[in-house]
């Protein structure tokens, strides 16, 4: 794989050991944990995770295919989520979504080439009163709209430099 | 913090809680829910702090960061009580006058004040506010008081009282005989009444487990989410009781992953509860053992429904199972389950201090107490409101929603999630409960509550809540995972103006299909959506079908701008706004839309302040 990167098995053992006494019941939120630490899943730490916890390999797969927390690509430094909740969708969410293919020259579900950014659309973060509304890693920005959305993306361009 | 031992330990520390506290101290309730926060409750809560300290009145005066007030429209929002004064929209430049005059000279600041949209009169207390008077605030009451993550707060209201009362002087059966007298149904949508599933999980044998199903995947309510971060020891004391109840020493809290805040401070309260000894072996000295593990959501809708989220407990995908053998006999672990939903357990406190007769005297003949709702969308006051059951859709909109804004036309309010339907017009005095809901072909569901105006399209809303499914089905039976597709391709083509007459009939009857013949509840609700609309408003699908045109304006293609010449008064705002260049005309006289280079963004409908551009 392109984009292979290095993974600490020991931690993702420390981890399951120690966190979670390899509890075969953990798995949505051992799979959780690692994302955590590398942004996404590696997919070379699945049929690991399997026989540290002694369940099939497919059964791993099909958890880490089924939620739609987990990924098997990577994914940017940022995560820009835009909420596609009904009250953001009556408020113009579809607009927001928009101007941000425009703005970072990818569809929902894809990383910018140079790993910056992230787009994804989530269904409702309770935010509902400031819609439509976007988060960006962990802030959450409300009340904006197609013009607004860019200075709010921008943002997160600047910290590179 | 000690660990207690007695009940009389409890009765003790409470009132050492309240003698220590002077109930005419300054208290700054600031609040710090997710939506509040957005709006910068931290940086307030820092020039706060700063400035009681530079004024020396760090020690009068206590601010205190709570839970939602459900006010979320008017956020970051401040209450300074023990008179109520209400300050809404603070930011951190305000810090400084508010500490001035009204913490130093008891003076209200009359800018900062909330302004009724309706009467444009200067409203001082947060109970004569319109969007608090007409609320009826059992559970959510606390939220705005008390610091989520204090539990001698959440003891100084009464917390935990109604735990000891259960475990001491109720027996199991009392306390399920008060739970079905009260007429407690369930919250999460269902409603199914409380107290049976308590009973018949009773009489299972074997381990027995409780769950707390806090997975609230309806788009557009958060009703649970604000519970969690605002009060969580309430919904572990209801868990504890009901395990208490129905005999379980193991419980489950199953969180979505996305609501950060309400993990972390659920968190904080069960080690809190766990150190005080209201959780863990021996409740009080009671000889009840019963503890909570918290799991968090891989973020599937699918999980809310109760088989699949305990499939999901058990660390696989969360695929729902066919219902008739019941997860109350058989369920997580094939044990029995009690699975209720954050608000179902946030009741059960109430009802168990103030009784089941206080409590069935509220609301409804079948639709007992209050139910929070999130009114949200094209409303004035969003934001979460409880009311009785059987409050008018007409009242909570209008006399607590303020109504629509912007001077537009309500077209219809949306209830009940994606599983839910839509209510238009004419049915706005509708009395809110799970019978009449059901009636009017919408369903209660976790209390969202979508607001519409004129400029939302009904088709475009079934087509959106389909792809919404579409995209959260599971895929394991074929009506859902077939049929949901189809019925989003027709209504696809109807949204792009190929639709075909025949259409109406076909999604009929896919809808019915559905209906009939999904195994889950996300199927066979699937389609209500699609139905309301078709129910209340066919009129707009033969719009699009017939005319190719969209009444609302929303679905490209279907619709265009135009500048009325009699209202435009040559402003030149809507021609600066534009992105594509597509507006021209001489200052203060009317502009044109070129339709060739219009792409239809709707900045200019949105910026005209003359209402000059129409949708045609």
């Amino acid at each position: 794989m392109e984009n292979a990167i290095d993974v600490n098995l020991a931690e993702i053992d420390n981890l399951i050991e120690r966190k979670y006494r390899n509890n075969k019941e953990a798995l949505v939120m051992i799979l959780q944990d690692i994302t955590g630490l590398y942004n996404y899943i590696p997919p070379q730490v699945l049929p690991h995770v399997a026989r540290k916890l002694g369940v099939p390999p497919s059964k791993v797969f099909s958890v880490a295919t089924f939620y739609k927390t987990f990924s098997l690509e990577p994914k940017g430094k940022n995560i820009v989520s835009v909420c596609t909740g009904t009250a953001c969708h009556v408020r113009g969410a579809k607009n927001i979504m928009n101007s941000l293919y425009k703005d970072l020259k990818i569809k929902e579900g894809e990383t910018t080439d140079d790993l910056m950014f992230t787009l994804e659309s989530v269904r409702c973060m309770g935010c509902c009163a400031s819609g439509p509304v976007i988060r960006v890693n962990k802030d959450t920005h409300g009340g904006l709209d197609q013009e607004r959305i860019i200075p709010v993306i921008n943002q997160y361009r600047d910290e590179k430099a | 913090m000690k660990k207690l031992k007695t009940k009389s330990e409890l009765s003790a520390l409470v009132e050492q809680i309240i003698g220590e506290r002077d109930p005419n101290r300054t208290v700054i309730s600031l609040c710090s829910g997710s939506g509040c926060s957005a709006y910068g409750t931290d940086r307030v809560k820092a020039a706060l702090d700063e400035e009681l300290a530079t004024q020396g009145l760090a020690n009068d005066v206590e601010v205190r960061l709570t839970g939602c007030h459900g006010f979320c429209e008017k956020g970051p929002v401040m209450v300074i009580r023990p008179a109520g004064i209400f300050y809404p929209q603070m930011s951190e430049e305000h810090v400084p006058e508010v500490v001035d005059k009204t913490i130093k000279h008891g003076e209200v600041v009359d800018r900062f004040l909330y302004t009724d949209p309706v009467s444009k009169k200067k409203i001082v207390y947060e109970h004569d506010i319109p969007f608090y008077r007409f609320q009826e605030r059992v559970v959510f009451g606390n939220n705005g008081i008390i610091r989520p993550v204090n539990i001698r707060d959440y003891l100084a209201v009464g917390g935990y009282k109604a735990m000891a009362k259960a475990l001491f002087d109720m027996s199991a059966d009392d306390t399920i005989n008060q739970i079905k007298a009260s007429g407690l149904r369930g919250r999460g949508g269902g409603g199914f009444p409380t107290g049976i599933k308590w009973e018949t999980c009773k009489r299972q044998r074997g381990e027995k487990y409780v769950i707390c199903n806090a997975d609230e995947g309806d788009p557009g309510a958060y009703m649970d989410r604000s519970l969690l971060e605002g009060n969580p020891h309430s919904v572990l004391e209801g868990m504890i009781i009901g395990a208490f109840a129905i005999g379980s020493n193991a419980g489950y809290i199953y969180v979505r992953n996305e609501y950060p805040l309400a993990l972390e401070n659920l968190e904080v309260a069960i080690a809190q509860a766990r150190e005080m000894g209201f959780l863990g072996e021996d409740i009080l000295g009671s000889g009840f053992d019963f503890d909570v593990l918290i799991s968090r959501g891989g973020g599937a809708f699918v999980c809310g429904e109760s088989t699949a989220l305990m499939s999901s407990l058990e660390g696989n995908p969360g695929r729902p199972r066919a219902k008739y053998i019941h997860t109350v006999e058989k369920g997580f672990r094939d044990s029995p389950t009690n699975l209720n939903n954050v608000e179902t357990w946030a009741n059960v406190p109430v009802i168990i201090n103030k009784g089941a007769d206080w409590y069935a005297g509220i609301g409804t003949e079948k639709s007992k107490g209050t139910k929070i709702f999130s009114l949200v969308g094209k409303v004035v006051n969003t934001g979460l409101v409880e009311v009785p059951m059987g409050t008018s859709l007409r009242s909570i909109i209008y006399e607590i929603g303020g109504g629509i804004p912007r001077r537009k036309k309500f077209k219809a309010v949306q209830t009940g999630g994606p599983s839910g339907g839509c209510i238009p017009e004419r049915l706005l005095d509708l009395p809110v409960d799970y019978e009449r809901l059901t009636e009017a072909g919408s369903i209660m569901g976790s209390g969202g509550m979508i607001v519409m105006d004129e400029r939302s399209c009904m088709v475009d809303l079934a087509r959106y809540f389909v792809e919404f499914l579409v995209e959260e089905s599971c895929g394991q039976c074929v009506p859902c995972r077939e049929g949901l597709k189809r019925l989003l391709e027709v209504l696809t083509d109807i949204c792009e103006g190929n639709g075909r007459e025949e259409d109406l009939n076909l999604l009929e009857e896919l809808s019915e299909t559905l209906r009939d013949f999904s195994l889950c509840g996300l199927g066979k609700t699937a389609p209500n959506p699609v139905m309301s609309t078709l129910r209340y408003f066919r009129e707009e699908y033969e719009a699009h079908i017939r005319e190719k045109r969209c009444p609302a304006g929303v679905c490209k293609g279907l619709f265009y701008y135009e500048i009325d010449e009699s209202l435009c008064n040559g402003c030149r705002l809507c021609a600066l706004k534009c992105p594509s260049e597509a507006i021209s005309g001489e200052k203060k006289k009317p502009h044109v839309i070129d339709q060739e280079k219009c792409i239809q963004c709707g900045i200019c409908y949105e910026r005209c302040k003359f209402d000059a551009v129409l949708i045609k």
